[in-house]
């Protein structure tokens, strides 16, 4: 959104990261000084198993830990430190320039209110001035732009009268109203089956492709983030253990964790007809 | 909506017709002749008798059974000729101490009942939903200990005890409330209100222990939901997640529990109501117990059942409104 040409910086900067959560036997790192950039409209992907601290060095960025959790270490978005900002800068942001979408999208969204007031409640707590009607205006845009068909409609409708993918639609166009410059998805396909995980994450790439927004892409699913992401961090137990162009780390890892990783899953050089068989079995 | 509602009426009545026959069983089956009772101590077996044809009690058990149904929707008439009393519904039979239609002596004690279920209800809402919160927010810190303590102790006090030492305390030794005096507000609302303020202290401390500890649970379940987690990624003040996203969905399971405590307590408080002296259904039926007042007891009873079941069914409805779960089916 502000980016000018001549601008060089990458959109996030992430030095020496570190979250620690105190236990009665010293601090735990659940995540140990992670480095890593993304480039202004970049997609990175990050990967590891459950328990790797994939989804902590996310809630870090929001500023969204748990109580207790400590952290320290560096990260700079456009420019300014998010970790200096007071709670209350840091919700000017929260929503509004880093928005994120959640792994499972049933009980990501507060059953009692319908879809349209949770869309746009954000645009509202963030624009001043805003009517209740150019809100839902802008949620119905948002939805449409998710292809929610008969989103005018759909837009009075309760979370649980939507079906799991359409949920996830309706998480992204919560993102998607505030037009942010970052977007962090948290394994936003993992509670979904494989066809439509498939539809959301052209819907993710199509959103990054329309309105050039970072995406960061949490998952520990390889096959996801080889459809989407252009750089690739690989964690393990809080380390990155290797990091890199998507293409470089899927073709020629350095790692032999990463070359675990890639071997534990279905390669994706195989002959195509093989590849479509083996995950066709893995459906059912 | 309109068929939820349908079926719930008719599992009202079905409930209800139900207490009617069991109450009635009990009450006029297996206790002991009642005929015998209002004769009294100079009695012949032709009195009895006269007594029985006059209440209808010579009758077949179903007669009865029906009859009283009747009476309740209809009215009835005991006797016949010029003896004959005209019972208007919803007529629960006359006492058999002081001869008064039981339907009248109810009302004219409800008033009271209502005034102290109202004014406890509202004193252990208050305090029970703002003591949960307070908890909640400062979990694990000394005012949540304190409020704990606090809760234990209410339950764990019986409402007899805690009348009778706050009646010792608070108008014998302190001498700070006056001693209790029938009034009417009209004529002394500050009498009046020190009439009350002990019973619904003493009716709300247990309640608002438990309404407490459900709210503070609640609350603290509702801010680990994920919904929470995205409402604070989504930029929202505290202020207003804590208000639209976990007040609301952590106070719902209240009004459940709430609706089935107030329609209780309106039926009558025995234990408060004895013990101060004040004169409503709880009262009526602690006396009438122990001058086995049949058609009193009975009278208060289903009085106690009907509005238990109302209130199960206000609640009902109320949740379909609260809870757009329940109100809107899945529709994808």
């Amino acid at each position: 959104m502000t980016a000018s040409h001549e601008d060089e910086r990458p959109l996030l900067r992430v030095r020496g990261l570190t979250v620690a959560f105190p236990t009665a036997a010293g601090a735990t790192e659940v995540v140990k000084s992670l480095d890593f950039d993304l480039a202004r409209g970049g997609a990175l992907g990050i990967v590891g198993e459950s328990g790797s601290g994939k989804s902590m060095t996310s809630l870090a960025i929001m500023g969204l830990l748990p109580k207790g959790a400590e952290r320290t270490g560096s990260i700079e978005f456009d420019g300014a430190e998010l970790t200096a900002l007071k709670e209350r800068e840091m919700q000017a942001v929260r929503g509004d320039r880093i928005a994120m979408v959640f792994q499972d999208p049933l009980s990501s969204l507060n059953p009692y209110y319908t879809v349209g007031t949770q869309i746009a409640e954000a645009y509202r707590s963030h624009r001043t001035g805003v009517t209740r009607r150019q809100a839902r205006r802008v949620a119905i845009e948002a939805m449409e732009r998710v292809h929610i068909r008969d989103a005018a409609r759909r837009v009075d409708h309760y979370p649980h009268q939507f079906s799991g993918g359409m949920r996830q639609r309706v998480m992204i166009a919560m993102t998607l109203s505030m037009e942010p410059d970052l977007i962090i998805a948290d394994e936003p396909t993992t509670a979904l089956d494989v066809t439509v995980q498939a539809q959301i994450l052209d819907l993710l790439a199509e959103i990054r492709r329309d309105t050039g927004a970072g995406l960061i892409l949490i998952t520990h699913d390889l096959a996801v983030v080889s459809e989407v992401a252009d750089h690739l961090v690989v964690m393990r137990e809080g380390d990155l253990v290797e990091q890199g162009t998507a293409e470089r780390v899927f073709c020629d890892p350095r790692e032999p964790y990463t070359r675990m990783l890639l071997d534990a899953v279905p390669r994706i050089d195989d002959e195509i007809g093989l590849l479509k068989t083996t995950t066709a079995e893995e459906d059912r | 909506m309109i068929r939820v509602l349908v079926n719930r009426l008719l599992g009202m009545a079905v409930v209800l017709f139900l207490v009617c026959a069991f109450t009635y069983v009990i009450f006029f089956v297996l206790s002991p002749d009642p005929a015998v009772q209002i004769c009294g101590k100079n009695c012949t077996p032709e009195a009895i008798d006269q007594i029985r044809a006059n209440l209808g009690l010579d009758q077949p058990f179903w007669t009865q059974f029906w009859t009283f149904l009747g009476g309740l929707f209809a009215g009835r008439t005991y006797g016949t000729g010029a003896n004959a009393i005209e019972c208007v519904a919803p007529c629960l039979g006359y006492s058999f101490q002081s001869s008064q239609p039981v339907t009248d002596m109810i009302l004219q004690r409800l008033p009271v009942s209502v005034t102290v279920a109202v004014g406890a209800a509202v004193l252990w809402l208050l305090a029970g939903v703002s003591a949960g919160l307070v908890s909640a927010v400062r979990e694990g810190r000394f005012a949540d200990r304190f409020i704990a303590g606090l809760t234990l102790t209410g339950m764990s006090v019986p409402n007899y005890v805690l009348a009778l030492s706050l009646q010792f305390l608070l108008v014998v030794t302190l001498g700070w409330l006056p001693f209790p005096q029938a009034v009417a507000f009209g004529d002394d609302p500050g009498q009046w209100f020190a009439n009350f303020l002990m019973p619904w202290i003493v009716l709300s401390i247990g309640a608002a222990a438990v309404y407490t500890r459900l709210t503070r649970a609640n609350v603290i379940e509702t801010l680990q939901e994920n919904y929470v987690r995205t409402a604070r990624a989504k930029g929202l003040s505290p202020g207003l997640v804590w208000r639209r996203h976990a007040l609301r969905p952590a106070l719902t399971p209240i009004v459940t529990i709430f609706g089935m405590d107030f329609a209780g307590l309106l039926g009558g408080a025995l234990i408060t109501e004895t013990v101060f002296g004040l004169n409503g259904v709880g009262k009526l039926a602690a006396d009438s117990i122990t001058k086995n007042d049949q058609p009193v007891i009975m009278g208060v009873t289903l009085l106690a059942a009907f509005l238990v079941v109302v209130g199960n069914m206000v609640v009902d409805l109320l949740y379909t409104a609260i809870d757009p779960r329940v109100r809107v089916g899945s529709s994808a």
